[in-house]
């Protein structure tokens, strides 16, 4: 399988009169985009915002944020199942608009997440910090239930993140990627000395603000399978979930999946790339076993020898993830396992709630019970009223002047579990 | 500033008084720098000074835990130091327990920069690397250079509050207290490289050690249902409508404590779940399902169970420190016991 990702750098969002790119400008029709967002009558009211890096902006319950793509050449659409229909995507020609987002706001449900400034202390957490992005302040119809409600904002993300791509199909892109994944057997062949190497991708599946799609389907429903690593960057797997901000996936996170980007960027030299197998982070116990038993069968399956396991959220899905490195390293295949931390905000708590020796390989995306003081910021996109009730906030989180002391796990992709940051962890 | 104060603890051998046959000896002060004191005093280069040394015997110490750390730290407190040293205690074990006793009471009871330096598989390391900085040292006096040469500037790091660097920049024993850094790599390229050195074999550094996991043996049966005061406790964050106490919807720094008395059954509107990190409509809609009142008051009225107690207490699981969570029920555990609890029943989300 073959994709070639144009990249269309964006420097600038503006509202324009049409929607279109010119000269690294992104010009978005903001009645246009409105008017398509409001065709959902869940939604009462819509608003489009746009905040830039280093403004001082504060966007707050961030739901999800996504990264325009469109579809040039190939079979199928970006989010295939969700806007487009069933075709297995990953191949032809994509473009990205790179430097941007869509990122959705407004009231969610129950626990409202995720904060993302634009600039001060909180910014070197956040990924979305660094692009220009285009915020839908979206705002339910009286009465609408919370599961109801989810969809309505998260299929606005991705409505309004297709919109604005639309404007780069015909665009020559200022760069192009090429990602080429052979079939097993021939990659085998190809590379007979080099280590197979797979990668597990646990997807968050707890519930409402806690759901994965793949192809449409909610993962909770699904069993462990393979994917070709160049599958998600069309869009194949979406975000439903942002609780507890720092370390969940946005649909951003799963089309830039930098696992996925590192290991091709070694496959055919140090190693072979065979592929993905994503898997569930259930909360039955039943489902953890079944998930974990066929992750690791998986991985006999397909002969790998060795494999990285990015987790997704924290606590209960420790579980999973000890589950598949110990069951995966007993078939005699070597792991790296993908976490974040829980060690109190003193940093002196045990930051796991399952752990095993056998997970003697472990990357840390840092603790996210640390402590950080976020300024007051000129504007607020979004609701600050419930700082206080977001996961990582507390009694007093939001001071009178507009400043807020929260956990990082506020944050959203602080503590990324996918590797897409620097920032680590280490004991003193 | 003047010269850094400072008084040394070392033990009877090290004070060349004598082996195991003077391990009795009582705490003792004299104004010298005697034995490891001497290397420690060079290695100050002119920023501290030892004015006093302590000498106690390992037995002694051991034997007489509460009398000797009080003779002690009487003695420090006299000096009035800037720092506090004890040691270095290399693999002696009682040697090490003293050495980490007696700094952790100078650092926490007197509020003096306090340090001490042993072997990592001393049994004083592991029972206070956590409280005190413990340099690590070698397991035997020939390592003495080397430890000096740890210890010192460490010790004029904490006596001056500056700012300590990681395990491996200032030599000490991991205090077991994770900090976030930024590193130059995300954690994906970290995470691959990391993978091509463990399959090629290669010594590999793994970003955090897997910590000796607590685990609880279940309690014995209860041999008579019918005549046990079973009580409600529960991660799952379930709390009256409004969550009075305000508990955090994660890492949650509380827990309340809840009146079911004449409570059959929880209904909506009336009982909620505070937990950020699960789906709350259902919780919301029937919080029995998280805490089955419901059932325990059916089991009550059959006569199945003897009562159901009055109170539950709540809290969120939800990205809660372990250590938060062990404070909680160290707590109300012992409320339970004095109300007569005989089983609980504990419920996660």
């Amino acid at each position: 399988m073959r994709l070639e990702l144009g990249q269309v750098l964006i420097k600038d969002v503006q509202f324009g009169e049409d929607t279109k790119i010119d000269n690294g400008v992104l010009y978005v029709n903001k009645e246009e985009l409105i008017a398509l967002i409001k065709e959902d009558e869940h939604l009462e009211e819509v608003d489009v915002d746009i905040a830039r890096p280093g403004e001082s902006v504060r966007i707050t319950p961030v739901k999800d944020v996504v990264e325009p793509r469109v579809k040039v050449e190939g079979p199928g659409g970006v989010f295939p199942g969700i806007l487009s229909k069933v075709d297995v995507v990953g191949s032809g020609k994509t473009n990205v608009l790179k430097g941007c987002a869509v990122m959705t706001t407004g009231k969610i449900v129950g626990f409202q997440e995720g904060i993302v400034d634009m600039t001060g202390p909180g910014a070197d957490y956040s990924p979305f910090s660094k692009t220009v992005n285009l915020v839908l302040t979206c705002e339910p119809v009286e009465g609408l239930k919370q599961h109801d409600h989810e969809k309505a904002v998260r299929f606005a993300g991705f409505k309004a993140a297709a919109y604005v791509a639309e404007a780069a199909k015909e665009l020559t892109p200022d760069t192009v990627e090429v990602y080429e994944i052979d079939t097993l057997l021939e990659g085998v062949k190809k590379y007979p000395e080099l280590p197979k190497v797979g990668y597990v991708q646990m997807l968050q599946t707890q519930g409402l603000l806690h759901d994965t799609y793949v192809y449409g389907v909610d993962a909770k429903e699904i069993v462990p399978t393979i994917m070709y690593p160049t599958e998600t960057m069309d869009g194949a797997i979406v975000s439903g979930n942002c609780v507890s901000a720092c370390d969940k996936n946005t649909t951003y996170h799963q089309m830039n999946n930098p696992v996925i980007q590192d290991l091709l960027a070694v496959h055919g030299k140090e190693l072979n790339f065979v592929g993905v197998i994503i898997t569930n982070e259930n909360v039955y116990l039943a489902d953890k076993e079944r998930s974990s038993n066929w992750t690791a069968k998986l991985a006999e399956y397909l002969g790998l020898d060795a494999v990285i396991i990015s987790q997704e959220g924290f606590g209960n899905p420790d579980t999973d993830l000890i589950m598949n490195c110990k069951k995966i390293e007993q078939k005699g295949i070597k792991t790296v396992i993908i976490t974040d931390e829980y060690a109190g905000r003193d940093g002196a708590s045990q930051p796991l709630a399952d752990a095993d020796p056998l997970a003697n390989a472990v990357v840390t995306g840092g603790n996210a019970n640390e402590v950080i003081e976020l300024p007051a910021m000129d504007k607020v996109i979004g609701h600050t009223e419930f700082i206080d009730i977001i996961a990582g906030g507390f009694d007093g989180s939001l001071h009178e002047d507009g400043s807020i002391t929260v956990e990082l796990q506020a944050i959203t992709g602080a503590t990324n579990e996918i590797g897409f940051n620097k920032m680590s962890a280490r004991g003193f | 500033m003047g010269k850094i104060k400072v008084v040394h603890y070392i033990n009877q051998f090290f004070a060349g008084i004598g082996g195991e046959e003077k391990a009795d000896f009582k705490p003792e002060v004299r104004e010298e720098v005697i034995g490891p004191g001497m290397a420690l005093n060079a290695g100050f280069k002119g920023e501290a000074e030892i004015v006093a040394t302590i000498i106690c015997g390992d037995s002694y110490f051991g034997e007489n835990m509460d009398e000797a750390k009080a003779k002690v730290l009487e003695m420090v407190k006299e000096y009035d130091p800037d720092l506090f040293i004890a040691g270095p205690a290399f693999n002696a074990g009682r040697y090490g327990v003293a050495c980490g006793t007696i700094t952790e009471a100078v650092q926490n009871e007197l509020g003096i920069p306090a340090m001490t330096g042993m072997y990592v598989e001393n049994p004083g390391a592991d029972m206070f690397k956590k409280d005190v900085y413990i340099v690590s040292t070698r397991n035997s006096a020939a390592g003495m250079r080397d430890a000096v040469k740890k210890m010192a500037p460490l010790a004029l790091k904490i006596a001056k509050g500056e700012e300590i660097g990681s395990p491996d920049e200032d030599n000490y024993i991991p205090r077991g207290i994770r900090k976030n850094f930024f590193t130059d790599k995300r954690g994906s390229q970290r995470a691959v490289e990391m993978l091509l050195k463990k399959i090629r074999g290669e010594e590999f550094e793994t970003e955090f050690e897997m910590p000796d996991f607590d685990r609880v043996e279940p309690g014995k049966a209860i041999e008579d249902l019918s005549k046990a005061t079973i009580a409600i406790v529960t991660s799952g964050g379930i709390v009256p409508f409004g969550n009075p106490d305000h508990i955090e919807s994660s890492s949650a720094s509380k827990y309340g404590k809840y009146d079911i008395e004449g409570v059959d059954d929880l209904v909506e509107g009336e009982w909620e779940t505070a937990h950020g990190g699960h789906d709350p409509v259902y919780a919301n809609i029937d919080a029995d399902r998280v805490i089955p009142v419901d059932t325990l008051r059916q089991l009550e009225k059959e006569g199945k169970i003897g009562k159901l107690h009055r109170y539950f207490y709540s809290t969120v699981g939800n990205g809660t420190a372990v250590a938060s969570a062990k404070g909680f029920a160290a707590e109300f555990s012992k409320e339970l016991v004095e109300d007569g609890v005989d089983a609980v029943i504990l419920t996660s989300t």
